[in-house]
């Protein structure tokens, strides 16, 4: 009897702290990327194949580039920009088409909720994850740029935490539209939104390029104030003015994040 | 018994009698294909391209002084990067329609084994799926060259035609590969590594963006292996009328025997995958 007390007390189960939680969907994570290392070693490929061909490739035939008054290198220009745009890229896709592939056709959210996990510790146990991800990344992309000579003060140090800050306020927007999409065809409209963004925010030129109305548009947009950031961090000129771009993009995600908690409650667990 | 004689061999399965005959009993197929998925592609096939077009081919050419002399004989720089992206749309299109779609077919729904029990070879559906990634391309690549057309890009009518009819032997030099390689792999974890390994520096490094000759001697030799360049390169000549017909001759062969051998060895894999 004591031995059958003991089998049903340890397989009872038991509420999980925050941080346990965490935990165990970020060993997940590590699990499933195990089987696919090379992908995740890859990952941070693509910023860097952008930056040698438009940044040098097409650099050397680029003319005339100012910046904080300042004449620039073409490829010091480029080389923020692409961290920025990789930082919303890579949040983006794991938000929306990883995210939506495992809410609707793994059931595996369903899985973790039939365990003690609770809908708000899956939530911040994938942007963790992909904040983990994202900052081996940044980081990778960074020892690159100092090997090329691209990084011109210690600020590019915080181009760390503030790409991070990038892909957290993408995420967590991106997730809460994935939360409204039913089909793969609504996909179409993310990448309607990211694909402008990703190539008119001035990530390959100067806003300058722009008129003025045109110009307003494109700096309110969220990748706007992150490429910006990054460049005023590599370029070591950043200013007060930089902490506007902070404060956007917290605010961005803080909504997303609202929005994503409501909406995995009402999804899953009714 | 008599209605049931009669009707039975009509209605019968026969063997088609040739290898096209074949590949068109898949037109209804892929044409319902087309129905139920067109949507889900306008964005891709046609807004992306455009919006390139405008961020580096207009925007960032602004800043680019234009010099015939190292731009491969273009006056604008949009004028040189307009082939080239054309040329890679036409690649793009073969990647995206030839991996997780035929993974699909062979792993997940299991429609290519359904295929092969009627009376189809593997080579009657390798025909038909490259048949419909042709025409795909062409149609796209049809409407990117009528967008550019404005822009004022093109030196003839003639050359814009043969670019345009080049497009699809571009498609078929990367649809029969990418077509070998999914047949080929077990999951599809490896799609992530081709598109991030094969596509994207294709896309970047293949004189499409600016000229292989800025790459330094060793790199401009990988570059020039590359299929993309071949392709690259002959729609270049052909939209701004500088012909070297050494040079298409090249070309041409190079995509062609890349075709026919990828092909060869794609139909040998499905009966492979099918029959085994």
């Amino acid at each position: 009897m004591a031995i059958l007390n003991a089998a049903v007390s340890t397989a009872v189960a038991r509420p999980l702290r925050g941080g346990e939680a965490a935990r165990l969907l970020l060993w997940r994570n590590i699990l499933v990327y195990r089987r696919a290392w090379l992908v995740f070693v890859t990952g941070f490929l693509e910023p860097v194949f952008y930056l040698f061909s438009i940044g040098i490739g097409v650099g050397a035939i680029v003319t005339g580039f100012t910046y904080a008054g300042e004449p620039i290198e073409y490829r010091d220009f480029v080389a923020p920009g692409m961290i920025a745009a990789s930082a919303m890229n890579g949040a983006l896709l794991d938000a929306t088409f990883n995210f939506f592939f495992k809410l609707k056709y793994n059931k595996l959210y369903d899985q973790m909720l039939a365990t003690p996990l609770r809908t708000v510790d899956i939530a911040v146990g994938e942007i963790l994850w992909n904040q983990l991800r994202s900052g081996i990344y940044v980081a990778a992309f960074l020892v690159i740029m100092l090997a090329m000579d691209l990084v011109h003060s210690w600020w590019a140090i915080l181009v760390v935490p503030a790409a991070l800050l990038i892909g957290s306020a993408f995420g967590a927007v991106g997730m809460a539209l994935t939360t409204y999409m039913t089909s793969w065809q609504d996909f179409e409209k993310i990448t309607l939104a990211m694909m402008p963004m990703f190539l008119f925010s001035a990530t390959f030129f100067p806003v300058t390029a722009y008129p003025d109305w045109l110009r307003w548009v494109v700096e309110v947009t969220p990748l706007y104030r992150g490429v910006v950031l990054c460049r005023e961090l590599t370029l070591g000129v950043p200013s007060w003015g930089s902490l506007v771009s902070v404060v956007y993009l917290l605010a961005f995600g803080a909504i997303g994040l609202a929005v994503v908690r409501r909406r995995l409650d009402s999804l899953l667990l009714t | 018994m008599a209605d049931y004689a009669d009707t039975g061999p009509a209605t019968a399965p026969t063997a088609p009698s040739g290898l096209v005959a074949g590949a068109l009993r898949m037109g209804d197929y892929w044409l319902t294909v087309l129905a139920r998925t067109w949507k889900g592609g306008v964005i891709t096939t046609f807004v992306t391209p455009f919006f390139y077009v405008l961020a580096l081919g207009v925007l960032l050419g602004g800043f680019i002084d234009a010099d015939p002399a190292t731009l491969e004989g273009a006056s604008t720089y949009l004028a040189f990067v307009a082939p080239g992206m054309v040329a890679a749309h036409a690649m793009t299109i073969a990647f995206s329609d030839l991996t997780y779609p035929v993974m699909g077919m062979l792993k997940w729904q299991r429609i290519y084994y359904s295929m092969i029990a009627a009376p189809l070879a593997p080579s009657h559906i390798v025909l038909a799926q490259l048949g419909w990634v042709v025409l795909r391309s062409l149609f796209a690549c049809g409407v990117f060259l009528l967008v550019l057309a404005p822009f004022g890009v093109f030196e003839s009518a003639w050359g814009v035609l043969a670019a345009w009819l080049v497009q699809g032997l571009v498609a078929l030099g990367f649809a029969t590969p990418v077509l070998l390689f999914s047949l080929s792999i077990k999951g599809e974890e490896s799609f992530a590594l081709i598109f991030r390994l094969g596509m994207i520096p294709l896309t970047l490094f293949s004189g499409t963006f600016f000229p292989i000759g800025n790459l330094g001697p060793v790199l401009e030799g990988v570059a020039m292996a590359s299929p993309l360049w071949h392709g690259v390169d002959l729609t270049r000549m052909l939209t701004l009328g500088r012909l070297d017909w050494g040079m298409v001759a090249i070309h041409v062969a190079y995509l062609g025997i890349l075709a026919a051998v990828c092909w060869w060895l794609a139909v040998r894999k499905l009966a492979e995958r099918l029959v085994s």
